[in-house]
């Protein structure tokens, strides 16, 4: 069976949950092969991850290289070249898509990109436009790069042999640029935006930044991810990483709640594709109502704060 | 120091966006086409580092690739101040993918002579494929420096403060180099009257394919990497229950989420 190679993305030590996701659906096209790339004794903290998740080889970079992202460039690209994978998968994150990117370049390979399923082939789907389009894609090429994205396949676990290997880094013809410091983001205490099962949202309603405390109250209550309009972003309420819309985060959640959030175009086409949309406000036309399961006509500031109390009484 | 901006036209965000039903390509004639913001930031950031340079033989080159129309994004960055521009305009370029978007524009900025920076924003809003100015520095041989908040240059060096989910990281290069810009980088200015005016008179060089010394075979829809096989709308949403509030509008939706086994 072809392999199919797959980037391992870790920081200090821990497997990115994504991974597991990878080698799920790399097994849809072939026997995956786990890449690793970083400091020496890495791959020991890994491998019992990529064994369970059906990776049947492990392939080793050790490098202490200050070359922001070249490495994985070089040792992909030297892989595909004396492997010829059925595909390569990577996270789609800013850092993988950058080296699907300038993999693919190099290596004369199709680049599909920001995949949300795949099947034999391989066929890509896409979801465009903030999912107002699904798109199903294919590669004229060998060996394509496909960036999956985050939580759009489910990890299973399957058993693989995860034989090591170690391999070289070839030494780049491309200059590259050099990383002088790092620092790692501190995961917050609510779930990522585009991985939250539910996410709390508030607009230009919410009326300010410490206003804003009301949509944080109810996304707590609920574990829920915040989420923040265009407008509230360019109001200054909320920064703007937590933007939902077609210039923001497309995020398709279980449960999705706007608070004082009106629904023009650009917060809807991203977050339209959520499962439930519950939408307050005090504008009976606005069109946020158009697209909400369940509407309520009213005062922000009124409504949030009791439904706060009745999960917060119901969870007990 | 000789600066070039990598500018694109998409289809305004503010609009419903859509693609052709017949070859599953951007539908470029349903909304309005605007200058990408990201761009703008890019310019901006163009011109504060021109502004900031020694001397007066600084030069910012935008660079343009896609339709006649996307001469209006071209005028829209002169306005704002840059000095000239380059735009490959070709109906062969139709359908071209991201890969052989970043091929052309790698060809282009080599009819430019002595390159120092390349700045483009990090992704753009239409594609989405945040890769081709990676692409681009991957193809050309040179470093790149994305997703970046601060762009500092000190004689051949760049040096970058890279902000993305994931973190900072703070890189540096010896220049030629490419550079792009996130969402945060800057405030761009808005075009002044004389700005608009002087546009209209600077250099816009219009270049074809052939011009450009690219393979008609390496760009266009027919030789894309990858294929588009079937794309459709997704079916609209349709509205369910709106109710006023009545005092109990939080308890009914409790009641609701409850309904749905959602709490």
């Amino acid at each position: 069976m072809a392999e199919v190679l797959v980037l391992v993305d870790h920081l200090d030590g821990e497997i990115k949950k994504s991974v597991f996701e990878l080698l799920t659906a790399a097994r849809t096209l072939g026997e995956p092969s786990a890449v690793v790339i970083g400091p020496a004794n890495t791959v020991g903290k890994l491998s019992a991850g990529l064994k369970s998740h059906g990776a049947a080889r492990v392939y080793v970079a050790e490098t202490d290289s200050a070359d922001f992202l070249t490495p994985q460039v070089e040792v992909l690209a030297s892989l595909i070249r004396s492997k010829e994978p059925a595909a390569v998968l990577i996270g789609v994150s800013a850092d993988g898509k950058e080296i699907a990117g300038r993999l693919a370049v190099k290596t004369d390979s199709a680049l599909l990109t920001d995949v949300v399923a795949l099947s034999e082939g391989p066929s890509a789907t896409h979801s465009v436009f903030g999912g107002a389009f699904t798109a199903e894609a294919k590669a004229n090429t060998a060996h394509p790069v496909i960036t999956l994205r985050p939580a759009s396949v489910e990890a299973v676990p399957a058993d693989g042999a995860a034989v090591e290997e170690t391999v070289d880094i070839p030494s780049s013809p491309v200059r590259s640029a050099t990383v002088l410091s790092r620092e790692p983001v501190t995961a917050g205490d609510r779930p990522e935006l585009t991985e939250a099962s539910v996410v709390v949202s508030g607009g230009r309603g919410v009326g300010s930044a410490d206003q804003f405390s009301v949509v944080e109250g109810l996304a707590d209550s609920l574990g829920a991810a915040v989420g923040a309009s265009r407008a509230a972003v360019d109001s200054g309420f909320y920064p703007h990483q937590f933007q939902v819309g077609q210039t923001g985060k497309t995020v398709s959640p279980q449960l999705y709640i706007a608070l004082g959030i009106s629904g023009a175009i650009q917060h809807r086409a991203g977050m339209q594709t959520s499962k439930t949309i519950i939408a307050v406000n005090k504008d009976p036309e606005a069109p946020i109502f158009e697209i909400a399961d369940f509407g309520v006509v009213g005062d922000l500031f009124k409504v949030a704060p009791q439904l706060e109390a009745e999960i917060t009484n119901r969870r007990g | 120091m000789n600066i070039v901006v990598l500018v694109k036209q998409v289809p305004d965000t503010y609009a419903e966006r859509k693609l052709s039903s017949g070859d599953h390509t951007l539908d470029r004639d349903a909304t309005d086409a605007v200058l990408d913001e990201i761009n703008e930031r890019a310019v901006e950031s163009a011109l504060q580092l021109k502004e900031s340079a020694d001397g007066n033989d600084s030069a910012v080159t935008v660079v343009a690739m896609g339709p006649d129309r996307a001469t209006d994004a071209i005028r829209k960055a002169l306005s704002m101040g840059a000095d000239k521009a380059v735009h490959l305009s070709d109906e062969a370029l139709h359908g071209t993918d991201a890969p052989g978007t970043a091929r052309a524009l790698a060809k282009l900025i080599g009819t430019i002579e002595g390159v120092d920076l390349i700045l483009a924003g990090n992704e753009a809003s239409d594609g989405r494929t945040g890769a081709v100015p990676a692409m681009v520095a991957e193809l050309l041989g040179i470093p790149s420096l994305t997703h970046t908040r601060e762009v500092t240059v000190e004689g051949s060096h760049v040096t970058v403060r890279r902000e993305t989910d994931d973190g900072v990281t703070v890189l540096q290069a010896e220049l030629p180099a490419v550079v792009s810009v996130n969402e945060k980088i800057n405030e761009p200015r808005y075009p002044s009257f004389k700005g608009i005016m002087a546009a209209k008179k600077k250099p816009v060089s219009t270049l074809s394919l052939a011009d450009a010394g690219i393979d008609a075979s390496e760009v266009g829809l027919a030789n894309a990497w990858s294929t588009v096989t079937e794309s459709q709308p997704k079916p609209a949403k349709s509205g369910g229950v709106k109710i006023e509030d009545e005092g109990d509008g939080g308890a009914k939706i409790a009641t609701y989420l409850v309904s749905q086994k959602l709490i």
